[in-house]
């Protein structure tokens, strides 16, 4: 199965019914897959007029009640921002996949890369919070997507899944687990009388149950600051209690959220911190250099916001380099720069000609340019 | 912009009948409004209230989404499932809305420079797909809540901040433009002509497929001062009693009287498959296999 087959088959697994979408190279097959099964499910799929459009519409579908998705690639992931920050601050679940393709611009459609990684973050104005999964392979799409929706619906957000076009269209054997096999978490609903309601009712802390419309619950929904009742508020105790629980509400369940998968760690001295395809290459390239005698490990994060600070801390302060394969010029790299504080040396390896990092590339980072010598 | 003085005594003891009780519709509390004195959009709202009350839609079965501007603060003063999103996307919104929740009825309520400028695309997808919802455009010719800048609809030669020296660019007629894209019910009213505006809307909620309201409005504070109207009642009467004519009274007068007036009325009607039943009957067909 293709990678972003395997990522339309776990929406469907995690109980996804809506999906809207416009086409993009190389995010596409998501949505033609969706459009194929979607009406045997008897779910919907539309095709919108762009990707502004099938964000707003997968936002409306969750609001009326549905698990809702749409998939797309650099160009489109930027028109669909604005929308981003809207699900984000009216805390309405929703998931969104970006196949990244070199940038900026139109780049090179069908050329790998990994630069959408503080877009995914970043994108979108103002202070907000951001869960962003890579994963890297078909199977792990597979988990990953339906892992998202569960976040999105825990969490009452936005959740974003990040890969690149080798990953989308690699193809590789899976194990599809049987329904009931994987947890499937759908998001608490009210059962307060509907005259009760406040879509951010405190009273649950800094996540409130989310009706549904057309279920009996009225209720306001807005993009502008509001109060627990969802109505807008100038108020500037409120504005800013709002804009803390946001981002709170991922902050304190950092560990809940992260997922990393550690390789060969254990006595490593030289750190290898490596998302999404490039772990693929780090992998291959640890094991060269094991063989080699030195001792080389592999921190991989499935999710990279919010970003592993612990796991990176902890990695600083163990070993002597961090070395950071990505296809970009530059982006994942300062965030473990920060977070290691210069207790090891940190380097990136870089590329942006739409070719993925090799591993002979990292192990050269390694061994080669006196940087650290295989002494 | 309008406020609640601590003049504002509480409704007499001796209630006057009222012929239409709006308090059902309307929450408590959050009024008062953001609209200034003399804004058309109050009326329209009213209009609004009353033609739903007809149609007999249940309150729990009307969504009322709207974007970004004056027009579009209404869905935050009324009691149904209410949304207000992001400048020119309340179609697109509200096309998820009805494809997840079919049986709502759903009412955007938009302003031309939110509908046709920002959203035009939005709008005339929607018209193409003839999903089952109404788009009310609360049409004032200028942009309201930004202060004042030229729309999609300012005519040619009216003043705004941004055509300081008249308009130079033509405009669009939200009607015409409905029609053409596909919407399946095509009307126009006007704040001035209220009851008119509630029979109008009323058809269009009972309508099953994209209607399209274009509804002449006024922003007396940027468009009516900007322009040299004196009062809002003054340009309410200028643009919309004098600028537009009904469809029956048309029917009556020549080309040259017709000139530089819009009509009112219900100007298009037809009865393409509604989206969602199209949608339905290809979910039954692939289900069957
Ligand atoms: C993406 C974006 N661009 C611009 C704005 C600023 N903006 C807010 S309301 C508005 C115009 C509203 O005019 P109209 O739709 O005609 O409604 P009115 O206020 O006249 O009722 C604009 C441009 C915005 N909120 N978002
Ligand atoms: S600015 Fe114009 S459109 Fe906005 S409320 Fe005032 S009068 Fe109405």
């Amino acid at each position: 199965m293709q990678g972003n087959e395997a990522c339309a088959e776990g929406a469907f697994y995690a109980g996804c019914r809506f999906f809207a979408g416009y086409p993009i190279t190389p995010s596409t097959e998501v949505m033609e897959i969706a459009a194929a099964r979607l009406p045997k499910l008897g779910g919907v799929f539309i095709q919108m007029e762009d990707e502004i459009a099938s964000i707003s519409a997968i936002i409306g579908g969750s609001l009326g009640g549905m698990k809702s998705m749409t998939a797309t690639s650099g160009p489109g992931f930027s028109l669909m921002q604005e929308g981003l920050g809207f699900a984000c601050m009216t805390e309405v679940p929703c998931v969104i996949v970006n196949v990244m393709r070199s940038g900026p611009s139109t780049g090179s459609p069908t050329g790998p890369s990994q630069s959408d990684v503080m877009q995914a973050k970043w994108g979108t104005h103002g202070d907000h919070p951001a869960i962003v999964l890579t994963p890297s392979s078909v199977q792990e799409l597979f988990y990953e997507t339906v892992r998202a929706f569960n976040l999105s619906e825990q969490y009452r957000m936005p959740v974003i899944i990040l890969y690149d076009e080798i990953v989308g269209h690699m193809r590789e054997a899976i194990t599809l687990p049987a329904p009931g096999e994987v947890e499937v978490i759908n998001r608490i609903k009210p059962d307060c009388p509907p005259n009760e309601y406040k879509p951010y009712d405190k009273k649950y802390g800094d996540i409130a149950p989310l009706a549904a419309y057309g279920e009996g619950y009225r209720f306001h929904v807005t993009g502008l600051y509001h109060g627990e009742d969802g109505f807008p508020t100038n108020n500037t105790k409120l504005i800013e209690e709002t804009a803390q629980r946001l981002i709170r509400k991922v902050d304190n369940n950092r560990d809940k959220i992260c997922k990393n998968e550690e390789f060969y760690l254990d006595d490593a001295e030289i750190g290898v911190f490596a998302y999404g395809l490039s772990a693929k290459s780090a992998k291959f390239a640890i094991k060269e250099l094991r063989k080699q005698g030195i001792k080389a490990g592999l921190l991989r994060p499935l999710t990279i916001w919010p970003f592993p600070e612990k796991a990176v801390e902890e990695l600083s302060k163990q070993v002597r380099a961090i070395i950071v394969p990505e296809m970009n010029l530059g982006q994942i790299v300062h965030e473990v720069e920060r977070v290691a504080r210069g207790r090891c040396e940190v380097k990136g390896v870089l590329r942006a000609d739409t070719e993925p990092i090799k591993p002979a590339q990292i192990i050269e980072s390694i061994t080669g340019n006196g940087f650290f010598p295989s002494s | 912009m309008s406020s609640q003085t601590e003049e504002t005594k509480p409704l007499a003891k001796k209630k006057k009948k009222v012929p239409f009780d709006y308090s059902p519709y309307i929450r408590g509390g959050k009024l008062p409004h953001i609209w200034c004195p003399g804004c058309g959009h109050g009326i329209v709202l009213k209009s609004l209230l009353r033609a739903i009350q007809t149609t007999g839609f249940p309150q729990d079965d009307i969504a009322v989404i709207s974007g970004i501007g004056c027009s579009s603060r209404t869905p935050g003063y009324v009691d149904f499932n209410t949304l207000h999103t992001l400048h020119g996307r309340a179609i697109a919104y509200a096309t998820g809305v009805k494809l997840a929740k079919p049986k709502l009825k759903v009412i955007v309520t938009t302003g031309d420079g939110d509908a046709l400028a920002i959203g035009g695309n939005h709008f005339i997808h929607a018209c193409r797909r003839n999903l089952d919802m109404v788009i009310m455009v609360y049409n004032n010719s200028i942009y309201g809540m930004t202060s004042g800048q030229s729309s999609p609809t300012t005519p040619q030669g009216m003043i705004s901040t941004t055509g300081r020296y008249g308009s130079v660019e033509p405009t669009f007629d939200t009607c015409n433009l409905a029609k053409a894209a596909g919407a399946t019910f095509v009307a126009r009213g006007t704040a001035y002509h209220f009851q008119e505006l509630e029979k109008i809307l009323h058809e269009a909620i009972n309508h099953k497929g994209t209607a399209v309201v274009d509804i002449i409005d006024a922003c007396p504070t940027y468009y009516g001062r900007f322009n040299k109207y004196k009062t809002a009642t003054e340009m309410m009467e200028k643009i919309e009693k004098e600028g537009t004519v009904s469809v029956k009274q048309a029917g009556t007068m020549s080309p040259e009287e017709l000139e530089g007036k819009l009509l009112r009325g219900i100007l298009h009607k037809s009865d393409r498959p509604e989206y969602l039943e199209e949608y339905n009957k290809l979910i039954e067909r692939v289900q069957k296999k």
